[in-house]
């Protein structure tokens, strides 16, 4: 409970602390040392106990632990690409972008932190709001059209999940109001008919912040106009936050018996996602826009497992820690590339394995990790994701899925492949990579490969913990 | 005689279908702001009691919702030369309907919801066509004011819905729903700010750069 205290408290106050520093330099030294401090903080909530008591506010179980140190850790490669980021474009608005990263910080804690959904509900309020200076870095008139269309639609998402906030709160019986220990303890006095009206409202709200289709729509735009290390942020932690919001409103329904009940919007909302974004990233040439697509997609899946329940649970768990950093690598990935040819369309850069040759491998790792190839762990975890599905009497859903999932495939390598194999224009520039532009998204492929080839007995006891509290199982 | 309270929801859906059928951007702001008074009024009204809670989520609703935002939004409209919507998505006449369906709906389904511990029986319709109407409003108007003053309509119905579980639920809601409003359209009050330097107008349609 102080350590789950410390977390939240440290980014608001480095965050304060950093806004009246007066050099750009100190204040980004001080965001790196947060990120690295809080990390570390994450890292030892795993050794320490510091489940929720009952009725507490805050307090980390199996399932925020999981989204918090995912948080936690791309946040970290995120502050570092940033600094990259802020130095190519001369500092401009530094003391901003620093306090919104630091902002940010802060409410993906209290989201991941959060047993009082009103209270989590406030920590994804912030998540969004703390995000809009960030995408509008650039001024143009493209990110100001993204700004306004990420706004929009995640306002009113935002909305409706406050509106389900109140049904669940109305449709409870028994227990301290919105306490999520209280809500599954005493699932049995719960109002099945509101219950449903909040499922309804909370699925709808929530997944306009993961980006489920058709509530997609800001998305591509937003990813597409961001700079890279705030879109490595939003794919990354935002979404992964959103998709919590999620999982705590499943679990109370669950433990309703009301699965029934929420398996065919999950799944409906699930395919959607992941059949719009294999459409058009067919036709995608932008690597940011591509990218954004692969996290509608992702998102799709994570609606999906959570529809198919069982060993899906652990699979959701386990996909959601290879999606966040793999996706977050991916974008600051592709910002070296922006920063090399000052463009992230495809069309623009030729010849990448010779002009930027780590950002290229690290480019090609990432189309086989975000494409759950093995041996990386996107694999293992949709493995288990389909492997539930047939288990669940679903063999057409896995079907479909794989057939997608092969157009995706196709389509991302053909933009990527062209990109990092073809022959430079003569006189090409060449990007120095610097350290701090590849040790970021090398050590989240790093870790996505590893957690592919061997899950350590400690995270798989979490992921296990987090699938049972959803009704499910390890596999 | 009807008690107090039901007369203010009355009136909030009477602001509702102010916002619905004007054109002039600064009689949609005038609406609102209308709006955010009567909703200031209503805890006071529906719980007759005067508990610093009480009184400070009333003030806190009125300086919020019935001076600042308005403020805020007029502001953004002062320095655009044209203060008409233009061409809605839906005809002036063709969202009036839309939104009396809207209320029918909304009070046709709500005696069905179980709700505990209500007030009044005005509540949860007059929540629910709000949100209706908000939706409608922010879908088919195409200037961004009128997109945030429908954005204002929706919360505030999702407020008159927190209303009825006030006292179940406690006032970490009202602070929740101050705070989503204020920050919410602080931000939004900038870009539509900038938007306005940007095109030298506030229609949303000038942005067709990031089609597919």
């Amino acid at each position: 409970m102080i350590l789950a205290a410390a977390l939240l408290a440290l980014p608001v106050v480095a965050g304060l602390g950093a806004y009246w520093l007066p050099s750009a330099r100190v204040r980004m030294g001080l965001l790196l040392g947060t990120a690295a401090l809080h990390l570390a903080g994450c890292l030892a909530a795993w050794r320490l106990p510091c489940g929720p008591a009952s009725g507490d506010w805050l307090g980390l179980d199996a399932l925020g632990l999981i989204v918090l140190t995912v948080a936690s850790a791309v946040f970290l490669a995120v502050a570092v690409g940033s600094r990259a980021f802020l130095a190519a474009h001369a500092q401009r608005g530094e003391r901003v972008f620093a306090g919104c990263l630091f902002g940010f910080l802060g409410a993906a804690t209290l989201v991941a932190e959060s047993q009082h959904l009103a209270l989590m509900w406030i920590g994804m309020e912030a998540t969004t709001l703390a995000m809009a200076p960030l995408v509008f870095h650039s001024r143009t008139r493209r990110s100001l059209e993204a700004v306004w269309k990420y706004l929009l639609l995640s306002s009113v998402g935002i909305g409706l999940a406050l509106f389900g906030t109140f049904f669940l709160a109305a449709a409870q019986g028994a227990g301290r109001p919105l306490i999520l220990g209280d809500l599954v303890l005493h699932a049995a006095s719960l109002q099945p008919g509101l219950l449903r009206a909040a499922f309804v409202f909370l699925l709808v709200g929530y997944g306009t912040k993961m980006g489920l289709a058709p509530l997609h729509a800001w998305k591509p735009d937003t990813y597409g106009e961001a700079p890279a290390p705030v879109a490595a942020l939003m794919a990354g932690a935002l979404t992964s936050c959103a998709f919590l919001g999620l999982a705590r409103v499943t679990q109370v329904m669950v433990a309703a018996h009301q699965f029934a009940f929420v398996r065919p919007p999950l799944l409906a909302l699930g395919l959607a996602s992941l059949v719009v974004s294999a459409g058009f990233m067919v036709w995608q040439t932008d690597l940011r826009r591509l990218f954004a697509y692969s996290s509608v997609e992702h998102m799709g899946l994570l609606a999906i497992a959570l529809g198919i329940g069982g060993a899906g649970m652990f699979g959701a768990a386990l996909h959601i820690v290879g999606n966040g950093l793999v996706k977050a690598a991916m974008f600051l990935a592709v910002g070296n590339v922006i920063l090399l040819s000052k463009t992230s369309e495809s069309g623009g850069t030729r010849g990448l394995l010779r002009r930027a040759p780590w950002t290229s491998v690290l480019l090609v790792l990432g189309l086989f990790a975000v494409t759950g190839s093995p041996p990386f762990a996107l694999f293992v975890s949709e493995f288990a994701i389909l492997g539930a599905a047939f288990h669940a009497g679903l063999a057409w859903l896995a079907l479909v899925i794989v057939v997608l999932f092969t157009i995706v495939f196709v389509a991302m390598a053909r933009v990527l492949l062209r990109v990092v194999y073809t022959a430079p224009e003569p006189g090409a520039s060449v990007l120095a990579e610097r350290p701090a532009l590849v040790a970021g998204p090398a050590l989240l492929v790093g870790a996505v490969l590893l957690l592919g080839l061997h899950v350590p007995a400690p995270l798989r006891a979490v992921l296990a913990d987090a699938a049972r509290a959803l009704g499910g199982n390890a596999p | 005689m009807r008690p107090v309270h039901e007369l203010l929801l009355m009136l909030v859906v009477l602001t509702d279908f102010w916002v619905l059928g004007t054109g002039r951007l600064s009689s949609t702001i005038r609406a609102a702001a209308c709006q955010g008074a009567l909703l200031a009024m209503l805890p006071l009204a529906l719980y007759r009691d005067a508990s610093p809670h009480m009184l400070a989520l009333a003030a806190g609703t009125l300086l919020v919702k019935a001076f600042w935002l308005p403020r805020l939004l007029t502001r953004a409209i002062r320095e655009a030369t044209d203060r008409r919507e233009v061409e809605p998505l839906l005809g002036f006449n063709m969202s009036l309907v839309l939104g009396a369906v809207a209320v029918a709906v909304a009070f046709s389904i709500s005696p069905g919801l179980p709700i505990p511990g209500l007030r009044s029986d005005l509540l949860v319709p007059v929540a629910l066509s709000t949100v209706m109407i908000g939706l409608i409003v922010l879908t088919t108007r195409r200037k961004a004011v009128t997109q945030v003053v429908g954005y204002l309509v929706l919360e505030n119905g999702i407020y008159v819905f927190g209303l009825s579980q006030a006292e179940r639920v406690p006032f970490l809601v009202d602070v929740g729903v101050l705070l989503d409003v204020f920050a919410g359209v602080f931000v939004m009050g900038i870009v539509v700010f900038h938007m306005n330097r940007a095109f030298d107008s506030l229609d949303t349609s000038n942005f067709a750069e990031l089609e597919e």
